[in-house]
């Protein structure tokens, strides 16, 4: 591969890393539970991304790099709870993102629902979690979704229903 | 998604909400990158110097050599014609100019 070649292949990935760091972050975050392990599949996600960067741009024929991104730090996330045996946590550091949102105590009852709603997420079967966190915390569409995980429109489409309604009867079951 | 999922979509999105990296994590995934940029610069050139031991790599690098041994021969004669005329002894002159060129591709080929 000639240099300038190089130069450009590096500079491309370097708006790819700059357009998707939070996206990843946020990803790996809301999967493992705690900042510490979500920097560190992080990172990883970006150097295996860079390994393979080259072959990605071909094989992508021209559509958006984000679902090739996510499936990696999906995929390491999975060897993550195998290889160590460890299961996601429900408590996340600090209540994640709620801590900062809301500043009022008259939303102590709202911030209570936001934890019940994080700890359902957190109890779903791994593939609807998943495809929930890139539905809301990545705002991915089923198409990228269905990229990321591998699967057709229609079954993502689906599988995020299920997730839905399965966690909207986890919640209801609580309340009731 | 139904209207009946509203409720529970909203909650979602605000409790998905995304989560920005530390500053740290950024600093320390810019310097790696960075590094492996420049690790990967090195390793190409290594690799051309390593390919320049297959045999089978070595054609274009010889048409590359044919081309300019032929064009600095030609480089030679010409600067030897120009310096023999100046002192009158083209033997002389020769010799000298093979070894001005000599050095400019030794130089150039460091580059």
């Amino acid at each position: 591969m000639a240099s300038v070649d190089k130069a450009k292949l590096d500079a491309e990935f370097t708006e790819l890393y700059r357009a998707h760091l939070r996206d990843v972050y946020s990803y790996a975050y809301y999967r493992v539970g705690n900042h510490h392990d979500a920097e560190d599949l992080t990172e990883q996600t970006f150097l295996q991304a860079y390994r393979h960067f080259d072959r990605a741009l071909r094989e992508s024929g021209g559509r958006p790099l984000r679902p090739w991104l996510i499936r990696i730090v999906h995929n390491l996330a999975a060897n993550y709870f195998r290889d160590r045996s460890r299961r996601p946590q429900t408590n996340l550091d600090d209540a994640g993102p709620l801590s900062d949102r809301r500043g009022t105590d008259d939303l102590v009852e709202g911030r209570q629902e936001l934890r019940d709603v994080l700890a359902g997420v957190a109890d779903l079967p791994e593939d609807r979690k998943s495809a929930l966190i890139m539905r809301f915390a990545l705002d991915m569409d089923n198409r990228e979704i269905a990229r990321a995980l591998g699967r057709t429109e229609g079954a993502t489409k689906v599988l995020i229903h299920r997730a839905i309604k399965q966690l909207e009867d986890g919640l209801d079951q609580q309340d009731g | 998604m139904a209207e009946a999922n509203f409720d529970i979509e909203q909650l979602l999105r605000t409790a998905l909400a995304p989560v920005e990296p530390s500053a740290s994590l950024s600093e320390r995934l810019d310097m790696r990158l960075t590094e492996l940029t420049a690790v990967a610069f090195d390793e190409l050139a290594d690799w051309e110097l390593a390919a320049m031991r297959d045999p089978r790599n070595w054609a274009r690098p010889v048409a590359a050599v044919l081309v300019g041994g032929a064009a600095a021969t030609a480089l030679v004669v010409v600067r030897a014609q120009r310096r023999s005329k100046k002192h009158g002894h083209p033997l002389r002159a020769l010799e000298e100019v093979s070894r001005d060129v000599s050095r400019d591709i030794q130089r150039r080929l460091r580059r």
